[in-house]
């Protein structure tokens, strides 16, 4: 038996932009085990939210993560109307529907991106970033902004989408299908993508159903998931569109059903441009009464959650948010050992994690108990401030 | 004072690294415009390496100081020295150096010194890529070797540097021949696999191992391994060409121009290589050496033991 020695992926790593650590256990070159660990970046959105007023938090959800920055207000809102228990205007809901698949079309192409960095292919990096470019310049024709596009409220949308940019969009969607079939065809065609991709990092069903995968992670595997479908939010249940799903579970199968998909959104924006009515574009929100309300999207990394609970004050009393990194990072455990090094940097990135969402740490004992409980977490923020004051010197009075 | 000229300006070390430092960047040029990028500017490999001089050397504390420091500066010098052996014969015409063997055996010196300098660095991600350059050599060296055979066997036997070009200026490239193609479809290979360019880079994955071999190496020490890499982007073309592309032309210009066009198309082969691959796993770079390379360099052996 080869001598068992440790390969550090993260804190910080070329391979993630963000920090995050994967204890790659190895013999040789091949993983045997993997122990991963995050938690680096945690912020207190939830506790945030506690002490901003309904309006804010959909900017500071909004700003939970660059990538997904339509999917956690939208999911925030959802839980706002439905603890108000109002209807959006038709108009809202098809301006929502268009800044989501938008979103998701530049969140695929930016994962398909990395993957082909990550391989070391850095052709398909660049030239999924290039297609990128115009879909962020849709965002910012409709809403002035390249991320982070403030379009969501409780109640409607902040701003229309004009009229002048229906070509625009529709445009630059027509555009976009020739090279996301090119990009198919190369997924499906190309021998050395084959190679790299396929039969790795496979998920079984029972595996993903039991880690409870969400999202392209999830549909990869066979399990039919899509919570557009599935929950009917906003007009989806209006439009043809089908969710794509791949029974491998293998990398070969993430990429390519999120190619699919990627061409399913382009579809769905044309309907949504073909269909939009006119009229309102927000239903008024005076105040909040007390009670709570929860919102689930499928954001383009799986299912967002957001949690709220109202005292009837201008704040929630609680604010809970699961992103679908969380439950998708924890799927690495079956995927990663049992290969090479190569396969486990490729397997890591593959459920196209977003660290920055999934970042609010909770700790269990095997009974059930918390270990760290939210005073317990401030006391040990405050034990280390003090600390480094102690260290620097800093407190002199 | 005439050889020191040649050893050290023309056509030894300063020429090599301006031709190498232009031929890296023509080859990051050629990958930008792939990519739709505008990519560096002509000096960058310059600047890349000055940078390097200036700034200090980390020396890992669990490391075995002495080869950790050797290993860049003697991979750096047998390289020059293969350098000046090949430039002395194809621009100076000397031949009282220059048997094919010796450069084999001084273009393996880096590799085995790469090797060492990382497992000297007790970097467990340098072990990693170390062990990975020792199976890329175990393919790439060998598939050279059998390209070399073929060179030898198609010059009857002759392994001085100056007479295989001679021969080729008598008779013709070796190119033009099937045999040759062969070998320099191999010898191509080697060159992509020995500068770690992708789909080769297995041992110096920047996403999966960081580097692997170069990972503790910093400031000139680092600098060193990336001047002895620049000498080769501009010497391995070079001896390729050498070895399988010799033209008959009399006049100098003629001859330098044909050099360079050759060296570009080179270099442009190679980087369409790198843009329409991604990088193989070190299994895949084994197989494909040795399951379809070597077998096609044994059909090469063959074609060049009939006279094709």
């Amino acid at each position: 038996m080869a001598e068992r020695k440790i390969v550090p992926i993260g804190p910080y790593h070329p391979l993630q932009e963000e920090p995050e650590f994967f204890k790659l256990i190895v013999e040789g070159e091949h993983v045997v085990e993997l122990e991963i660990d995050i938690g680096y970046n945690h912020r207190g959105i939830e506790k945030l939210a506690e002490e901003k007023h309904w309006d804010q938090i959909t900017f500071l959800v909004e700003r939970i993560c660059g990538i997904c920055s339509n999917s956690h207000p939208f999911a925030y809102c959802l839980a706002g109307e439905d603890l108000l228990g109002i209807e959006v205007p038709e108009r809202a809901n098809y301006i929502r529907m268009i800044i989501d698949e938008l979103q998701r079309l530049h969140s695929h192409l930016l994962w398909l991106g990395l993957a082909g960095h990550f391989i070391g292919y850095n052709t398909i990096w660049m030239w999924a970033w290039k297609a990128r470019e115009p879909v962020l310049d849709l965002f910012e024709l409709i809403s002035g902004n390249r991320q982070n596009y403030a379009m969501l409220k409780i109640g409607g949308v902040r701003r229309d989408i004009k009229e002048e940019a229906y070509p625009v969009i529709r445009k630059t969607i027509k555009n976009l299908y020739p090279t996301l079939k090119m990009f198919q065809k190369a997924i499906q065609d190309d021998p050395v993508i084959q190679t790299r991709t396929r039969g790795v990092g496979i998920l079984k069903k029972e595996d993903g159903i039991s880690f409870g995968a969400v999202g392209p992670t999830a549909r990869a595997s066979g399990i039919d998931i899509d919570v557009r479908r599935d929950d009917r939010y906003a007009r989806y249940d209006t439009l043809s569109w089908s969710v794509i799903t791949r029974n491998e579970g293998d990398i070969h199968a993430k990429l390519l059903v999120r190619v699919l998909e990627m061409i399913e959104s382009c579809s769905i924006i044309e309907q949504c441009l073909d269909r939009i009515p006119k009229g309102e574009i927000e239903t008024e929100v005076r105040d909040i009464p007390q009670g709570e309300g929860i919102g689930r999207v499928e954001a383009p990394r799986g299912e967002c959650f957001h949690y709220i609970r109202s005292d009837g004050t201008n704040r929630p009393v609680r604010h809970k948010i699961r992103a679908p990194s969380f439950v998708n990072v924890a799927t690495n455990l079956v995927t990663v050992p049992g290969y090479t090094i190569s396969d486990a940097a490729l397997t890591l990135a593959a459920v196209d994690p977003c660290y920055c969402c999934t970042e609010r740490s909770a700790a269990f004992t095997l009974t059930g108990e918390k270990i760290l409980k939210g005073e317990d977490l401030i006391r040990l923020s405050i034990e280390k401030t003090e600390k480094i004051k102690k260290i620097y010197g800093n407190d002199k009075k | 004072m005439k050889a020191l000229f040649n050893y050290l300006i023309f056509p030894g070390f300063i020429f090599s690294l301006v031709i190498g430092g232009m031929g890296w960047w023509l080859e990051r040029k050629f990958t930008a415009r792939f990519q739709y990028r505008v990519g560096p500017p002509w000096y960058q490999t310059f600047l890349d390496i000055l940078k390097l001089f200036l700034k200090e050397t980390i020396i890992p504390g669990g490391a075995s100081k002495i080869l950790f420091i050797l290993s860049p500066l003697l991979t750096f010098s047998a390289v020059l020295m293969f350098n000046l052996m090949l430039t002395e014969n194809y621009f100076l015409d000397k031949s009282f150096v220059g048997d094919i063997l010796v450069m084999l055996y001084l273009l393996i010196i880096p590799s085995l010194f790469i090797i060492l300098g990382a497992s000297s660095s007790r970097n467990p991600l340098a072990l990693v890529g170390a062990s990975r350059e020792t199976k890329l050599m175990l393919s790439y060296e060998f598939i050279f070797i059998i390209s070399l055979v073929i060179i030898i066997i198609k010059s009857n036997g002759n392994l001085m540097l100056a007479d295989i070009l001679n021969n080729q200026i008598n008779r013709g490239m070796y190119l033009k021949s099937a045999s040759g193609t062969i070998g320099f479809i191999l010898a191509l290979f080697y060159i992509q696999a020995k500068l770690g360019i992708v789909p080769f880079d297995a041992a110096e994955a920047e996403q999966e191992i960081m580097s692997g071999t170069a990972i503790e190496y910093s400031g000139p020490l680092l600098g060193f391994y990336r001047i002895a890499k620049t000498l080769l982007y501009f010497s391995l073309p070079l001896f390729v060409i050498a070895l399988f592309g010799q033209i008959a032309i009399n006049n100098p210009l003629h001859k330098y121009s044909a050099f360079v066009i050759e060296y570009v198309l080179i270099l442009l082969l190679i980087s369409v290589i790198k843009n329409i691959n991604p990088r193989l796993r070190i299994k895949e770079i084994l197989g494909f050496f040795w399951f379809f390379l070597f077998p096609l360099g044994i059909l090469g052996i063959i074609l060049a033991i009939k006279g094709l």
